[in-house]
């Protein structure tokens, strides 16, 4: 089974500070975690892809205009005090193993090294209906 | 060259005898599909049950089996074809030149193709990768390669180019799209910051096309300038992320830690072309390479000859990365005011660049403006595409915050 997991991050520092503000030891420590994290992913053969997202800055949002040719806007706005910071897809036997790798991710070490424990969606990925 | 493991070994064969093919039966892309499958069996066989005495050969004559197979359904045909190949496949190895290899370097960097594409089939053909190897290093599904390099072999059949090199007049033009395939063959694996293995199989990759270009033409100045650029590159690989896969600047590099070797050869190459003939970019971008390389630290840079040769550069090409390159040599010369003010030129050529945000965030911390400086950081990793990089800039901002 397969799930897509989007981890939440609050632009608004209201669980954590701001990273713009974290040491550069802090945000050393808390790649290291993420990557021995996506290692161990690995290993256990549980991984299908994980990518961080660049900046919403970068984002763009898109509708196709009365032609069909892309009508661009600049993506998410201002006010928005979520927004993606990245995903993982698993592919794991049971739901609790993927609430329980999400939990771990949350657990990233931020200021200090105390867990953030930021907010990650779960989702199953839709697929085809079994024949 | 028979020494070579056998993956280096296929992939010096491997366009020979897309070469074979090609001019025995005259279709690029069925050529191409057989050998690729001829490659894929040797992988298989060769660790095995060791290489061939004549590993050519058995190339030539797997590849051409398939390739009979898939033009001719007839099967009493095909016995027939097979003898004759049999017979013809006896060539001693050594008979054909590097020409073929050039003719299909030349043929997979035509300019009717897109540029991934160009990389793609370039890889494939004359590097000898398997599809799956480059779906890999580009991150992207194998099946999605597959079908790019398809497109690009059918682009190439319909356009019904000769596998000859192109005429002398227009040679020179196709030289240097050849040339920026493999640069960008080369950024594509540099850029990844050292840290994906794939990646930095690309840099290899591209570094062993860009040394048998040069000794194809030996008399190119601009090959053996883009051999040395890379070269003098490659040399701080290890050097340039830290173990967490962040980046680290050039100026806090350590040093001990670029590799000596590769150094000294691109020096030695760019010291035998540079006099010869007039320089061009890539000769002129492997020298500023090298005058960094050859620095004992970061303070006992020649900042002044980088940017006499940036001067050099920039009159080649009106190309706005590199003015922001000389604004940074400029300031490291003559102060971190006289850099700003270069910078300033390039807002409107550069709208939104996470490059000159950071350019102008180090020139304002050079300079005291710690506040400035950090809000240039912070612009810089909201614009760039690269997480670690992200980052980094993050971390840049935050240990100048008062």
């Amino acid at each position: 089974m397969k799930y897509m997991m989007l981890m939440q991050y609050s632009a608004a520092g209201t669980d954590f500070p701001d990273i713009a503000s974290w040491s550069a030891d802090e945000v050393r420590a808390h790649v290291a975690f993420m990557r021995d994290y996506n290692a161990k992913l690995v290993a256990d053969g549980e991984l299908v892809d994980a990518q961080g997202l660049a900046s919403p800055a970068t984002a763009r949002i898109v509708r196709a205009g009365a032609d069909g040719a892309p009508v661009v806007t600049d993506g998410p706005f201002p006010e928005t005090k979520e927004w993606l910071a990245g995903y993982w897809i698993v592919d794991v036997e049971t739901e609790g193993r993927a609430l329980e790798l999400a939990a771990a991710a949350s657990a990233a070490p931020g200021p200090q090294g105390r867990p953030l424990n930021m907010p990650i969606e779960v989702r199953p990925i839709g697929s085809e209906p079994e024949v | 060259m028979d020494d070579l493991a056998p993956d280096d070994l296929l992939r010096t064969l491997a366009p020979q005898v897309v070469g074979v093919l090609t001019r025995r039966y005259g279709d690029f892309g069925a050529a191409e599909d057989a050998v690729q499958e001829a490659l894929i069996a040797a992988l298989d066989q060769w660790p095995r049950d060791g290489v061939p005495a004549n590993p050519r050969g058995w190339l030539v004559q797997v590849a051409s089996r398939r390739l009979v197979e898939q033009i001719r359904g007839d099967a009493a045909r095909r016995a027939r074809e097979e003898r004759v190949l049999a017979d013809r496949s006896a060539t001693p190895p050594g008979t054909v030149s590097g020409d073929d290899t050039l003719v299909l370097l030349f043929l997979c960097c035509h300019p009717s193709l897109t540029t991934p594409s160009a990389i793609a089939l370039t890889l494939r053909s004359v590097g000898g990768l398997t599809t799956a190897e480059i779906a890999r290093a580009f991150l992207v599904p194998e099946a999605t390669m597959a079908q790019r390099i398809s497109r690009a072999k059918a682009r190439i059949a319909a356009s019904r180019l000769p596998f000859r090199l192109p005429e002398p007049a227009e040679r020179e033009a196709r030289l240097a799209a050849v040339l920026h395939v493999l640069y960008l063959i080369f950024n594509e694996g540099y850029t990844a910051g050292g840290v994906e293995l794939q990646r930095r199989d690309l840099a290899r990759e591209a570094i062993r096309l860009a040394r048998l270009v040069t000794r194809l033409l030996p008399a190119d100045g601009e090959a053996a300038g883009l051999l040395a650029l890379m070269l003098l590159t490659d040399a701080r690989r290890d050097a340039r992320a830290d173990a967490h896969g962040l980046p680290v600047p050039l100026a806090e590099q350590d040093r001990t830690r670029w590799d000596r070797a590769s150094i000294d050869e691109g020096i030695a190459l760019l010291t035998r072309t540079l006099p010869r003939n007039a320089p061009g970019p890539y000769q002129v971008q492997a020298a500023i390479a090298a005058v960094h390389d050859e620095a004992a630290s970061a303070e006992a840079t020649d900042w002044p000859q980088i940017l006499a040769l940036y001067d050099v550069l920039e009159r080649m090409a009106d190309n706005p990365v590199v003015t922001l390159n000389r604004a940074v040599a400029t300031a490291m010369t003559h102060g971190p005011s006289a850099g700003l003010s270069l910078l300033a030129t390039l807002d409107d050529r550069l709208p939104n660049n996470h490059r000159l945000a950071a350019a102008r965030a180090h020139l304002h911390e050079m300079s005291g403006d710690t506040s400035a400086a950090i809000r240039e950081y912070r612009r810089a990793a909201d614009l760039t595409p690269s997480v670690p990089e992200r980052l980094y800039l993050t971390a840049r901002a935050a240990h100048l915050t008062p």
